[in-house]
C-alpha cells in the first residue's frame, strides 16, 4: 500500500474538484431521494383517499389555510441570494487562499508529459479513447451526449412529476439519468482522475505509479477470435454483429418502455409495469424511434467496456475507413 | 436642493431691506443678521436632510417609495435594472434550499466572479508564446494579489462546472423539462456545452506543460473528424489533410503554437463569453416567460393522468 501515492494523487490541486465531486453527488443524490420518497407517500396516501385528495393541498411541505401561497421576493428571496452570494464567495477566496492553481513548467513540444491528461470534465472523455477509435470516443460520443440530452423532453412522455421530485412516478427516466450521470459520466471522470497513471495504465489506488512497468495485454478484434480472415468476411461479420447488438438490445429496451413482462425459460427478467404501458401509449412514433436509438447506443457503451476489460477484445467491427 | 429655494429667496428679500435702511443699522449688525438668517436656514435644511428618503436626489435615483407597503416591496424588486428578472413574489415553498439547491442562481455568480477576476487578469497577461509564461510567473510573485486573483479564476472555473452538473441534475430529477419548459432545457444544454468550452479554452493560456499537453490531447482528437479531420473516417477521401482540416481551423496551425494561444485567448475572453451571455439572457428570460419557477409544484396522482390530444 503506498499511501504516498494515493495521498500525491488525491492531493493534486487540480483534482480536488474530483475529490469534492465524489462527496458532492451522492449528497445531493441522497437529498433529492429523501424528498422523492417523502412525495412518493404523499401520493400514495392520495391515491388511496381521494376524498382528501380532493381538499389536500397536495405537498410534503406544510401549509395551513390562510397562509398566503405567494411571499415577496423582497426580502424573502433576495436575502437567500445575497447570503448564498457572500457564502459562495467566501469558499471561493478560502479555496484560493490555502490552494494554488497548477503551473507546470513551460510548454515544451519535445517533452511529453506522462499521463498527460484532459482537464478533469473531459476525462470521462478521455477514458473512452482507450475503448473507442478517436473518431468516436472524442467527436461521435460528445455530439450525441449533446444531442442525447436535447431531446430528452421532447421523448418523455410522461406528465407526471412536473416540478416535485417524486420516484415512482419517473422510476425509467430517472434511472436512466443516474445511469449516465453517476455510473458513466462521474465514474470514468473518476476513473480518469484517480486510477489512470502513466501510459494511461490501470493502476489501483494505493499502489505505486510504475513508470517502467510494462503490461501484455493482448486486445484481439472479434472476428480473429471467431478465426475470421478475409477483409470483406470481417466486414460483413462486424455488420451482422452489431446489427445483432442493437437488435437484442432494442427488444429489451422495447420489453422495458413498453412496460411488458420478459421471460427468458422460467426466469422472468423484467416485470410487467403497468405504468410503462400507459406512458408508452402516449408515445409517438417517431418519440419512440428516437428514444431506442439513444439508448441502444447508450447500453453499447458499459457493455464494450466490459468487453475489453475482461475479454480483451479491440474491435468488433472491423473496416478499412473505420473501426468500432 | 429643490425644497431650499423657497426660503433662499425670501432671505435675500430680507438682506435687501437691510440695504435699503443701511444708514439707521450699522453695517456689523446688518452682516450679523444676515449670516443668523443664513444659519437657520441652513440648520432647517439639515434638519431636513435626516429624512434622506425624502430629497430629490434619493427620489430621483431610486423612483419609488421604499417603505413597507406591499406596493413598494413589488415596486422595489421590478423598477430595478438589476432585480427585474425575478417576479414580485413567488411561491412560498420555493425559497426553501431543498428544492432548487440554489445552483442556477449560484452558477451565475460564479460567472459574474469569473469575468471579473478574467478581466483584472487581462491586464497582466499577453496572449504570446514569447511572454505569456512569464506574464503568470509574473502575476504569481509580483503583482499584489495576483496569485489569489489567479486561483480564484482557477478555482471558480471548476466550481462552476461540478455547479452547471449539479444544476441540470436537480432540473431533471424535478421534472422542470416537462412542458412548457422543454426548450429552455434545450437552452440549458447549449449552456453546459459553453461552460466547458470556456474552461477548455482557459486551460491553454498559462502556456505550461499542464494546458499544453491537455490541450495537445484535446485537439488531436479534431483530427479524427469524421468527414472533416484528417485521420477521421473518409476524411483522407475528402482531401483532408493535417493543413485543411477542422483541427487546423481550431489551431490556426498544424501545431498547437502562437496561433492556438492567440486563438484560445480570443474565443476564452471575447467570443465565448458573448455567446454565453447571449444564452444567459435566453436562459434567465424564458425562467419567467415559461412561468417562473417550476415548483414545488403539488403533486399529481396517477389516476389525473389526461390522455393525450391526437394530432
Amino acid at each position: 500500500m503506498d499511501l504516498h501515492q494515493l495521498w500525491t494523487i488525491i492531493s493534486l490541486p487540480d483534482n480536488v474538484p474530483i475529490v469534492l465531486l465524489m462527496f458532492v453527488v451522492p449528497f445531493y443524490t441522497w437529498y433529492a431521494l429523501r424528498q422523492a420518497f417523502a412525495n412518493d407517500r404523499l401520493i400514495g396516501e392520495l391515491e388511496a383517499n381521494p376524498a382528501l385528495a380532493k381538499t389536500h393541498h397536495r405537498k410534503t411541505q406544510p401549509w395551513k389555510p390562510g397562509w398566503a401561497k405567494e411571499v415577496h421576493v423582497w426580502p424573502f428571496l433576495l436575502r437567500i441570494e445575497f447570503l448564498a452570494a457572500i457564502i459562495v464567495t467566501l469558499i471561493l477566496m478560502i479555496w484560493s487562499i490555502t490552494l494554488n492553481a497548477p503551473l507546470e513548467e513551460p510548454s515544451n513540444p519535445t517533452l511529453t508529459m506522462n499521463p498527460s491528461k484532459a482537464p478533469w470534465y473531459f476525462l470521462g472523455l478521455q477514458e473512452m479513447l482507450v475503448y473507442f477509435d478517436p473518431w468516436i470516443a472524442g467527436v461521435v460520443m460528445p455530439s450525441l451526449i449533446i444531442v442525447g440530452l436535447m431531446v430528452i423532453p421532447y421523448i418523455d412522455s410522461n406528465p407526471l412529476g412536473n416540478g416535485y421530485y417524486t420516484f415512482k412516478q419517473r422510476k425509467s427516466a430517472i434511472l436512466t439519468f443516474i445511469f449516465g450521470f453517476i455510473v458513466l459520466w462521474v465514474t470514468m471522470i473518476v476513473i480518469g482522475t484517480l486510477i489512470r497513471g502513466p501510459g494511461w495504465m490501470w493502476f489501483w489506488p494505493g499502489t505505486t505509479w510504475d513508470h517502467n512497468r510494462l503490461e501484455f495485454a493482448v486486445n484481439r478484434d472479434l472476428p480473429d477470435i471467431f478465426g475470421i480472415k478475409g477483409r470483406v468476411a470481417k466486414i460483413i461479420f462486424g455488420a451482422v454483429v452489431c446489427g445483432l447488438y442493437g437488435a437484442v438490445a432494442g427488444w429489451f429496451i422495447h420489453k422495458l418502455i413498453a412496460g411488458r413482462s420478459l421471460m427468458i425459460g422460467k426466469w422472468k427478467l423484467i416485470k410487467e409495469q403497468p405504468f410503462n404501458q400507459r406512458i408508452f401509449k402516449r408515445m409517438s412514433l417517431l418519440q419512440y424511434a428516437v428514444m431506442q436509438t439513444f439508448l441502444i447506443i447508450m447500453l453499447a457503451l458499459p457493455i464494450k467496456i466490459l468487453a475489453r476489460l475482461l475479454f480483451r477484445i479491440k474491435y468488433v467491427w472491423v473496416t478499412p475507413w473505420f473501426n468500432v | 436642493m429643490a425644497e431650499g429655494n423657497g426660503t433662499n429667496g425670501s432671505g435675500g428679500d430680507g438682506a435687501g431691506g437691510a440695504g435699503d435702511n443701511g444708514a439707521k443699522k450699522s453695517p456689523v449688525a446688518t452682516l450679523v443678521e444676515g449670516a443668523k438668517a443664513v444659519q437657520t436656514q441652513a440648520t432647517e435644511e439639515i434638519k431636513a436632510l435626516k429624512n434622506i428618503d425624502k430629497t430629490d436626489v434619493w427620489k430621483s435615483v431610486l423612483r419609488v417609495k421604499h417603505d413597507e407597503t406591499p406596493r413598494s416591496r413589488a415596486l422595489g424588486v421590478l423598477s430595478n435594472v438589476f432585480l427585474h428578472l425575478h417576479p414580485a413574489k413567488i411561491n412560498r415553498d420555493a425559497v426553501a434550499y431543498n428544492y432548487t439547491w440554489g445552483m442556477g442562481g449560484m452558477t451565475f455568480y460564479v460567472y459574474i466572479t469569473l469575468v471579473f477576476t478574467g478581466t483584472l487578469l487581462m491586464f497582466y497577461y499577453h496572449p504570446s508564446k514569447v511572454v505569456a509564461f512569464r506574464d503568470i510567473l509574473y502575476l504569481e510573485h509580483d503583482v499584489p494579489f495576483g496569485k489569489l486573483l489567479r486561483n480564484m479564476h482557477r478555482w471558480g472555473a471548476h466550481l462552476m462546472v461540478i455547479m452547471v452538473e449539479l444544476h441540470m441534475f436537480r432540473v431533471f430529477l424535478t421534472g422542470s423539462y416537462k412542458k412548457p419548459r422543454e426548450f429552455n432545457w434545450v437552452v440549458g444544454v447549449i449552456l453546459l456545452v459553453l461552460t466547458l468550452l470556456l474552461s477548455f479554452t482557459g486551460y491553454l493560456l498559462p502556456d505550461d506543460q499542464l494546458g499544453f499537453w491537455a490541450v495537445t490531447v484535446g485537439t488531436n482528437m479534431a483530427r479524427a473528424t469524421p468527414l472533416l479531420g484528417h485521420d477521421g473516417p473518409f476524411g483522407h477521401q475528402l482531401g483532408m489533410t493535417p493543413f485543411n482540416d477542422v483541427r487546423f481551423g481550431l489551431l490556426g496551425g498544424s501545431i498547437v503554437d502562437s496561433n492556438a494561444l492567440l486563438r484560445a485567448y480570443i474565443w476564452h475572453c471575447v467570443a465565448i463569453p458573448i455567446i454565453a451571455s447571449a444564452f444567459m439572457v435566453v436562459h434567465f428570460w424564458r425562467v419567467r416567460k415559461d412561468g417562473g419557477i417550476s415548483g414545488p409544484a403539488p403533486v399529481q396522482l396517477e389516476t389525473e393522468m389526461k390522455e393525450p390530444r391526437k394530432l
